[in-house]
């Protein structure tokens, strides 16, 4: 039997427990010492039954050894273990286990029962019999196994012990042998100190007449170098008087090799390149570094003022001064480039110097460069009239670029950014200039037209140039923000080295371009535009009306069309990409459209009162009342009739005709019926009739109240009908008033029947609603009538056949 | 805090000329003189009562002929001056009358029967303005601090002044001066300051403001070209002395410092055809009334260029008017120019406005077609100027 059945759930009985323990224990045994892997440990089951196997191994041989509840409890379900009648249970009471048998168990049962545990317990004794055996057997060969091993140690110790002799031997002549050779070796090793030394002593006794050599032969960092060998041990030894002397001769000749190369760096005229090496090798020399240092920079500063003065020069008022291009060129090779040079010098010799060394270059640095961009500053001043833009962009390019170098070296004197400041204060300055450029151009175009308005005309040929002035000026003003804008661009270009500096991307475009030149611009031609509006010599009329006129007609193109298209070529040309807020087109629109609709009111008010002048004069100066009967329309009015239809026509040259109230084709004849017959009869009859003085005014305010306030002075639109309403409306109202002051004979009243029916005739074509010119007309009469002290109106066919004839 | 609502009173015919009853300080009354043609002429005598918002009016005849100007005697209430046209055959020719009023009308009887004007009494003819010498008569003004016994009388293009003697029953010519140049020259409107001991009167003539020294009768300052056009009217500032305001058919109504006469001080352009009348309250003068020809009537307010520019200011007078108090009005935030007001009542050319002399919160305008309108200050200005 395998031990492993040791294991297995058999079934146990109570009174076998030790043995089945000691079997345990003894298979346990067996295995442990034993070399092989032994029976008893192979027989594991199948993976999976493994565990389970061993957990009822182990709780069986907890619950043996009384291990605690709580650790048995982890068993699997099992009979209670405090059943005394289980006979695996820890707990088992034989008296109890019979007695229950006994009572519950018939008799045949009981009898299996005895049988069963009968052969059970054979069994048991057999498998521990054959246990016991196999244990011995195993006991008997180990220590067989443990006897022999013993005699092997033994003989093997002895040949250690014999070992251990010998390496005490070899030692021992070992240690004999370095004896016996320390002595020579020492020898040796002082011998090859002293060859050495020999060496050194015969470079150092050779080292003056070398020195003088390598000075001669002017191999100055050969010289050095020998110098900068022998200075230590110099220095170690000079309290032996020959070594002093050889130090001595050095010192000497070094002062001399001083002496000479500072003599070579004070010449100076060798160029950078040597001056540097000089200082390189006085360096070596132990020369103080400060003095060189500030020496240095003063040869450099020498040599950079004199590019300065060449340069400044050049700026020089009486030479022709060279063009800017070339003026930079010079300034970027000779002073830039020579700052460079020197910078790269200084940081190189210098290096050692740390912060200190920077700060000073930094500062010198500044200081030259501030004088440079002072000249620089002048000389594009110089250039500011000018209008050669691309000239200028390419030498601040150029002048931009070459700070660039220094730039990067000397990063604390801030060159680069003093440089980009300038080439932005320039660009700035460009866009005022051409702010300005664009502005004189405006008014140029202006007085253009003023000259052409007045140049005396060919007869019968008012204003064909009206349209053809707005042409023009529109034109040239477009083609004039054009090249500005152009020549601008020019800025921005991707080949120009400071274009993608910030404020090129940005600010430039979007503040400087597009808010500073071109809605500055068409801000700045609003303005002088409406200064026209307000010009004091509102009598004389400084600004002729035709001017006004244009003018508004181009404000209002530039708000329908023209500041869009000018905006989105802006947009487009500069693509500005910033957060700057720029001025809305329709802002500018708006503004524009303000401008044409102020300027047309004032056109209106300006022919108005033209117009209006000519009506008061004839009025106030003619004598009412002792006038003859009329025969002819005054010839004022025809001359009122005349203006009106020129101002129409001038007006139609640029503005639209415009909407008015419908009317039937004889409108003209129909209303001077109906004025002139029912409404005039209507009106003044009841002034015959001395009882009803009320009457008329009655009438009158009854009409009124149906008709609408005349606003005289209204703001008008922007087409023609409605500018020409807006002048016979002023002028109308001005003939009105003058009626009212006048007092009018019978004939004086006839004669202004016979005017107002020739305006009538004439004027109604002019207006929005010819029921205005009806209203206002109507009522100069009934104004005239009442100025009347003897109203005798005069017959309406007469009336028509005077106006007729003319 | 409703704003009464405008009283309207009709005149039967066409009317310019209007002025307070300035020597009237208690009641508020107005005297309207009319225009025609063809029957005889009136002035009515339109008393207020403020209390009951009613109109009293007395008529009385005017025979000379059509008033075109009437002012009347600060120091005597039944005395007036009218300018009048007097048609002879094919000659108009504008004369000047001083006039006294018969004695119960003086202080408005309230029981005067209405539309009686068959009845209506006549004028007394105190004086004629003798202009046989000078032309057309175009107003005629009283020294404002006087005891109604200087008048200055512009006719074409001379000024005269006169002394009204005898208990104003003749009218001596003291001094005049006349307007030389090219061209007829004549004056449209003057006023009379009350500054500087009623010694300067203004004139304006044209587009032209003169200022005349009333002792030497010398022109002491010109504004040429005041006004784009014609100027209409001009008022002197009650408070400040140097102040002045005119107006004309450029629509706008100017402010002047007659020390400083290239630039206006002030300009206003909002009303849309002439403006015929400017006139400062009396008290408040940043209260600035102006009447049009566009029918409108604009009260503005130019507290910037005014004796008050920080507002504030109560002298007693101005309490005895204020019945209640109202302390939670006062908003002393600095004040702004600005319109106050646009009247629109009228529907013809408005010729006069003019405040009352009695209240300094009431003013009246007189169209062509004979509508007079009299319309207060509103209550919440009138507080704000007040607490």
């Amino acid at each position: 039997m395998a031990p492993g059945s040791a294991s297995s759930p058999s079934p146990s009985f109570p009174a076998l427990r030790p043995w089945a323990a000691v079997g345990a224990m003894a298979a346990a045994a067996a295995a442990g010492p034993g070399p092989g892997s032994g029976p008893g440990d192979s027989p594991e089951g199948p993976e999976g039954e493994a565990p389970e196997r061993r957990r009822k191994a182990h709780g069986m041989l907890k619950l043996y050894y009384g291990l605690s509840e709580g650790e048995a409890a982890g068993r699997p379900a099992g009979p209670d273990p405090l059943d005394p009648t289980d006979l695996n249970g820890a707990h088992f009471d034989p008296e109890v286990y019979l007695d229950k048998l006994r009572r519950e168990c018939p008799l045949a049962q009981l009898m299996d029962s005895e049988t069963d545990m009968v052969r059970q317990i054979r069994a048991l004794d057999s498998d521990m019999q054959t246990l016991v055996y196999e244990n011995y057997n195993k006991f008997i060969s180990a220590t067989d196994t443990i006897r022999k091993m013993k005699n092997d140690f033994r003989k093997m110790e002895d040949e250690m012990d014999r070992l251990a002799t010998n390496m005490a031997v070899i030692t021992d002549f070992s240690a004999r042998i370095s004896a016996t050779l320390q002595d020579r070796h020492e020898r040796i090793t002082k011998l090859a100190g002293v060859h050495a030394l020999l060496r050194k002593l015969q470079f150092l006794f050779e080292l003056p007449s070398r020195l003088t050599k390598c000075v001669e032969l002017g191999a100055y960092g050969q010289a050095v170098r020998y110098q900068g060998r022998a200075q230590a041990v110099l220095q170690q030894y000079q309290h032996l008087p020959s070594f002093r002397a050889i130090q001595d001769d050095c010192q000497v000749i070094t002062a001399r090799l001083a002496q000479q190369l500072r003599q070579r760096f004070r010449e100076g005229g060798s160029g950078a390149p040597e001056q540097a090496e000089c200082v390189e090798l006085l360096l070596a020399l132990g020369e103080p570094a400060e003095e060189l240092c500030e020496e240095f920079l003063a040869h450099a500063r020498g040599r950079l003022e004199e590019e300065l003065r060449s340069l400044e020069a050049e700026l020089g008022p009486s030479p022709p001064a060279p063009d800017v291009l070339e003026f930079t060129d010079h300034g970027g090779s000779g002073f830039v480039g020579g700052l460079c040079q020197v910078a790269a010098a200084y940081q190189e010799l210098f290096a050692a110097q740390g912060p200190a060394g920077a700060e000073r270059l930094a500062a010198f640095a500044r200081e030259l460069g501030s004088r440079y961009f002072a000249l620089v500053e002048r000389r594009l001043a110089q250039e500011q009239g000018g209008g050669d833009n691309s000239l200028l962009v390419r030498a601040l390019d150029r002048f931009h670029r070459r700070l660039r170098a220094p730039g990067a070296l000397l990063a604390a004197a801030g060159l680069a950014e003093a440089a980009t400041e300038i080439v932005e204060r320039v660009a700035r300055e460009r866009l005022g200039h051409h702010l300005q450029g664009l502005r004189a151009a405006f008014l140029g175009c202006l007085t253009d037209v003023r000259q052409a308005l007045a140049a005396p005309r060919v007869a019968g040929k008012e204003g064909p140039g009206l349209a053809e002035l707005l042409a023009n000026v529109a034109s040239s003003i477009l083609s004039h923000i054009k090249a500005s804008l152009a020549a601008v661009h020019l800025f921005t270009a991707k080949e120009v080295s400071f274009s993608n500096k910030p404020y090129f991307r940005g600010e430039f475009c979007s503040q400087g371009v597009r808010e500073g030149l071109i809605v500055g611009f068409i801000r700045s031609m609003c303005q002088t535009a409406q200064s026209f509006c307000d010009s004091p010599g509102e009598k004389g009329g400084a600004t002729p009306p035709a001017l006004l006129l244009l003018l508004s007609r181009l404000c209002l193109d530039y708000e329908t069309a023209t500041i869009s298209y000018i905006l989105t070529l802006t947009d487009e040309q500069f693509l500005v990409q910033d957060q700057f807020p720029v001025t809305p087109v329709s802002t500018l629109c708006a503004e524009a459209r303000e401008t044409a609709r102020r300027l047309l009111t004032h056109y209106v008010k300006v022919q108005g009162l033209v117009i209006s002048q000519m009506l008061r004069k004839s009025v106030e100066t003619r004598d009412w009342l002792s006038t003859l009967e009329p025969r002819n329309v005054r010839a004022v009015m025809k001359r009122v009739v005349e203006d009106t239809t020129a101002i129409d026509v001038q007006v139609g040259l640029l503005y639209e005709e415009g909407v008015r109230k419908a009317q039937s084709s004889d409108s003209s004849k129909r209303t001077f019926s109906v004025y002139s017959s029912s409404r005039q009869q209507g009106r003044y009859a009841p002034s015959y009739t001395p009882s009803a003085p009320m009457d008329t005014n009655l009438l009158s305010n009854i009409q009124k109240l149906f008709s609408e306030r005349i606003d005289v002075f209204s703001p008008v639109e922007f087409n023609k009908v409605s500018v020409l309403t807006g002048i016979i409306k002023i002028s109308l109202k001005t003939l009105l008033e003058c009626v009212r002051l006048r007092t009018f004979g019978r004939f004086g009243l006839q004669q202004v029947q016979v005017d107002c029916h020739f305006l009538q005739l004439y004027l109604w074509r002019f207006v929005a609603d010819e029921e205005l010119v009806h209203l206002l007309l109507d009522e100069v009469v009934a104004s005239a009538a009442l100025r009347c002290p003897d109203p005798v109106p005069m017959e309406p066919s007469v009336v028509e056949v005077i106006c007729e004839r003319g | 805090m409703e704003d009464d609502a405008p009283v309207i009173y009709g005149l039967e015919f066409q009317a310019r000329a209007l002025t307070p009853q300035t020597a009237e300080t208690d009641a508020i009354r107005f005297l309207v003189g009319t225009q025609s043609l063809k029957y005889d002429n009136q002035i009515h005598i339109i008393d207020f009562d403020d209390e009951n918002n009613i109109i009293n009016k007395n008529v009385l005849l005017h025979q000379a002929g059509e008033i075109w100007h009437i002012s009347a005697s600060p120091a005597d209430r039944g005395v007036l001056a009218t300018c009048y046209n007097r048609a002879s055959d094919s000659k108009v020719l504008t004369c000047a009358a001083v006039w006294r009023m018969p004695k119960e009308l003086e202080s408005g009887s309230h029981e005067s029967p209405d539309d009686s004007s068959s009845t209506a009494q006549t004028l007394e003819l105190l004086c004629h303005l003798d202009n046989t010498a000078h032309g057309n008569m175009a107003c005629v003004v009283w020294e404002p601090m006087g005891d109604g016994k200087k008048i200055i009388s512009l006719a074409d293009n001379h000024i005269l002044l006169w002394d009204l003697q005898e208990s104003s029953s003749q009218a001596v010519l003291a001094s005049s001066a006349s307007l030389e140049g090219k061209g007829q020259l004549k004056f449209t409107s003057g006023r009379w300051s009350p500054h500087h001991n009623c010694t300067q009167v203004a004139t304006a003539n044209d587009t032209t403001l003169r200022g005349w020294d009333t002792r030497s009768m010398s022109q002491i300052y010109c504004i040429e070209n005041a006004h784009g056009q014609l100027v209409r009217d001009l008022d002197f500032n009650p408070n400040k002395q140097y102040y002045l305001a005119s107006c004309g058919d450029d629509c706008k109504v100017k402010f002047w410092d007659t020390r400083n006469v290239t630039e206006p001080v002030k300009t206003l352009e909002e009303h849309s055809h002439w403006v015929w009348n400017v006139r400062y309250n009396h008290s408040h003068d940043q209260l600035v009334l102006t009447g049009s020809s566009d029918s409108r009537v604009i009260l503005s307010n130019m507290v910037s260029i005014s004796s008050e520019p920080f507002g504030h200011l109560v002298d007693d007078d101005d309490i005895s008017d204020q019945e209640d108090h109202r302390s939670e009005e006062k908003s002393k935030e600095p004040l702004q120019d600005n319109i106050i007001a646009t009247y629109e009542e009228h529907e013809d050319s408005v010729y006069a406005v003019d405040w009352s002399s009695a209240d300094p919160w009431l003013f009246a305008s007189l169209s062509y077609d004979g509508r007079l309108v009299i319309n207060r200050v509103p209550r919440a200005l009138k507080y704000h100027i007040l607490l």
